[in-house]
C-alpha cells in the first residue's frame, strides 16, 4: 500500500522540484468538499467536487484511484455443451475504482509517453500478473478485466468535465456508484502545459461506511462466531413471533 | 424506498426483498421445502454477490422453517424423532460439504457445480415425482381402485439398526435417514440450502413417511442446518448479512402461514405434482443456462470475496 502510494508520488515530486525555478510557488492547488463519503443506510452514489486553482494556463487531469486489490479473471470454454471456466489469470494491484476527467480531449494534450508514466486513462494502468504469461493472454484477460469492472460501474467509461471558470479557477464532480467499495481512495490531480506534467497534486479521500450499518459490519467482522449466533437467534425469534398471529387459525 | 445492506455492500429496494421473502415464504409454507433453491438464484439475479446471497439465504431460511414448524407443530405433524436422527447425519454432512466448497473455491468452479448439481437433482428428482403424482391422481379418478400399502418394502427395510418412528408410522433401520441427513448436509453446505427440496422426496419415497408429517419434519430438520451454515459462512467467510435476512423474514413468516394453510386444503399428490413441476421448470431453466453462451465468457472476482 505504502510502497505504490510512494511511488505514484514521486515522480510528482520530482516534477513539482525540477520546475521549481520556472513555476511560481503554488502552481496548483486543489481540494475536495469532501474528505469523507460516509455510506449509510440508503445510500445510492454520491459526488464528490473537486476544486482548485492553477497560476494561469495550462490544462488539468484528474485521475481518481480505489484502493487496490487482487483480483482474478477467468474465461469460460465449451466443454461437452456446457460453459465451464477454463483458464484463469490473477492481476496484482488492481484499483477498484478509476475514474479521470480533464478540461480537453486527453489526445489533445497528454503524449502517450506521460499518460503511461503517471498511468493516466485506463490502457496505460500496470496490472501486473501473478505468474508470467504471454503477452497476448495478458492483453486478453486485461480488456476482459476492464470491460467487467466498466459494466459494474467501477471503471466509469468516458473521459470525465473538468471546468475552468476564467483562467485559473477549475471544478469538476466525481461521481460514486452505490455499489463502490470502501476504503481510501487517491484523487490526483495533474496540470499539464506543453504536453508535459508540471505540477501535480495527490489528495485523499476515504469513503466507508458509518452509522448503524458500520456497527454491524465491525461487529461481524470482529465477533465473526457471535454474529452468527446473533443472526440465527434474530431469525428463529422473528419465525416465532409471525406465527403468534395465526396461533388460533 | 432503497435501503443499504451493510454485509453485502448495496443498496436494494426494501419492497422488492418483502415480495421475495413472502412469495418463497409462501411456497415453503406449501410444500415443506425451504425454498433456497428459488431465493439464492433471485437474490443474485437483484445484485447481491452470490457468496452473500448463500449465506444470507441460509440466514433466512433459520426463521422461516421456525415458523412453519411452529405451524406444522400445531396440527401435530411434526416428527420430532425422525428429525433428532435425520440431524445426526445432517451435521456430519455440512461439515464435509464446507470442505468440498473450499476446493471448489481454490478449483474456480463453484459456479459450475452448484448450477449442475441442481440440474442432475432437480431434474432427477422433479421428473420421478411427476410420474408418480399423475398415477396417484389417474388412480383416484378410477373408481375401485385397490386401496394402496402403507408403504413398499425396499433393500432398505433389511438393515440393520431397526429403530420405531410412531409419529411417521415406520420401523426401519436408523442408517436410513442418517445416511439422508448427511447426503442433505453436503448439498446444503455447497449450495446454500437447506435441501428441502431433496429431502421432502426422499422422505416420500425412500423412507415411506405419510405425505402429512413430511414437511414439518423437514422443516425441522432445515432449520438446525440452516443454523449450522450460517453460523459457519459468518464465523469462515463473513457474508452474513443479517439486515437482508431480517428483512427476507418480515415477508417470508407471514407467506409461510398463509403457506401452511393453503397446503392444508390440497391433496398430498397434488401437492407432489405441483411441486414437481415447479422443481422441473428451476430445473429447466438452470439446464439452459449451462448451454448458452454467456454474453462475456470472461468474469471477475476479487481475490478473497467469493
Amino acid at each position: 500500500m505504502r510502497g505504490w502510494r510512494l511511488a505514484l508520488l514521486l515522480p510528482l515530486a520530482l516534477l513539482c522540484a525540477a520546475h521549481a525555478r520556472t513555476v511560481h510557488a503554488q502552481a496548483l492547488v486543489a481540494d475536495l468538499n469532501n474528505h469523507l463519503v460516509a455510506i449509510t443506510t440508503g445510500f445510492t452514489g454520491t459526488n464528490v467536487t473537486l476544486f482548485g486553482a492553477t497560476d494561469g494556463n495550462g490544462d488539468v487531469i484528474v485521475v481518481v484511484r480505489g484502493p487496490e486489490r487482487d483480483v482474478t479473471v477467468r474465461r469460460k470454454s465449451k466443454v461437452a455443451e456446457v460453459w465451464v471456466n477454463t483458464r484463469q489469470i490473477t492481476f496484482q494491484g488492481v484499483p477498484s475504482f478509476y475514474s479521470i476527467a480533464s478540461n480537453k480531449p486527453l489526445d489533445d494534450i497528454a503524449p502517450p509517453a506521460m499518460r503511461q508514466l503517471h498511468q493516466i486513462g485506463l490502457e496505460s494502468l500496470r496490472l501486473a500478473t501473478e505468474a508470467p504469461i504471454s503477452p497476448q493472454e495478458t492483453e486478453e484477460f486485461r480488456s476482459a478485466l476492464l470491460r467487467n469492472a466498466a459494466r459494474a460501474g467501477l471503471y466509469p467509461s468516458g473521459v470525465g468535465q473538468v471546468r475552468f471558470l476564467g483562467d485559473k479557477l477549475f471544478r469538476t464532480d466525481i461521481r460514486f456508484p452505490a455499489n463502490v467499495p470502501t476504503g481510501t481512495y487517491l484523487v490526483q490531480v495533474f496540470l499539464v502545459r506543453d504536453k508535459a506534467v508540471v505540477a501535480g497534486q495527490t489528495t485523499p479521500l476515504v469513503i466507508s461506511e458509518l452509522g448503524i450499518d458500520a456497527e454491524v459490519h465491525d461487529f461481524a467482522d470482529r465477533f465473526a462466531l457471535a454474529y452468527g449466533l446473533v443472526a440465527i437467534t434474530l431469525a428463529a425469534l422473528a419465525g416465532w413471533l409471525a406465527s403468534l398471529p395465526f396461533r388460533n387459525a | 424506498m432503497d435501503i443499504y445492506l451493510p454485509i453485502a455492500g448495496v443498496s436494494v429496494d426494501v419492497f422488492v426483498l418483502l415480495g421475495l421473502g413472502a412469495g418463497v415464504g409462501f411456497l415453503s409454507g406449501v410444500f415443506g421445502v425451504g425454498g433456497g433453491f428459488l431465493l439464492t438464484p433471485f437474490l443474485i439475479f437483484i445484485g447481491i454477490p452470490p457468496a452473500v446471497a448463500v449465506a444470507s439465504s441460509a440466514n433466512q431460511l433459520v426463521g422461516a422453517s421456525v415458523s412453519g414448524v411452529i405451524a406444522h407443530w400445531r396440527r401435530g405433524n411434526v416428527d420430532f424423532h425422525m428429525g433428532a436422527v435425520l440431524l445426526v447425519g445432517g451435521f456430519a454432512g455440512s461439515a464435509f460439504g464446507v470442505w468440498i466448497f473450499a476446493l471448489l473455491r481454490r478449483l474456480g468452479q463453484v459456479e459450475l457445480t452448484v448450477s449442475v448439481t441442481y440440474v442432475v437433482l432437480l431434474g432427477t428428482l422433479g421428473a420421478l415425482m411427476l410420474v408418480e403424482s399423475t398415477r396417484a391422481l389417474l388412480r383416484r379418478r378410477r373408481p375401485g381402485a385397490g386401496r394402496r400399502k402403507l408403504h413398499q418394502h425396499m433393500w432398505i427395510h433389511g438393515l440393520p439398526l431397526k429403530m420405531r418412528f410412531r409419529r411417521s408410522k415406520l420401523y426401519i433401520s436408523a442408517i436410513v435417514p442418517t445416511g439422508l441427513g448427511f447426503v442433505v448436509g453436503i448439498l446444503s453446505a455447497i449450495m446454500g440450502i437447506g435441501g428441502g427440496f431433496v429431502m421432502v422426496p426422499a422422505m416420500i419415497y425412500m423412507l415411506g413417511m405419510p405425505t402429512a408429517v413430511v414437511p414439518g419434519t423437514s422443516l425441522l430438520q432445515i432449520i438446525f442446518v440452516a443454523a449450522n451454515v450460517t453460523v459457519l459462512q459468518a464465523a469462515g467467510n463473513g457474508t452474513v448479512d443479517a439486515v437482508l435476512a431480517v428483512l427476507l423474514l418480515f415477508g417470508g413468516v407471514i407467506g409461510a402461514q398463509l403457506g401452511t394453510r393453503f397446503g392444508t386444503r390440497l391433496r398430498g399428490e397434488q401437492l407432489r405434482a405441483l411441486l414437481a413441476l415447479m422443481v422441473l421448470a428451476v430445473a429447466a431453466k438452470l439446464a439452459r443456462d449451462l448451454g448458452v453462451r454467456p454474453d462475456d465468457l470472461y468474469s471477475i472476482v476479487v481475490v478473497g470475496s467469493e
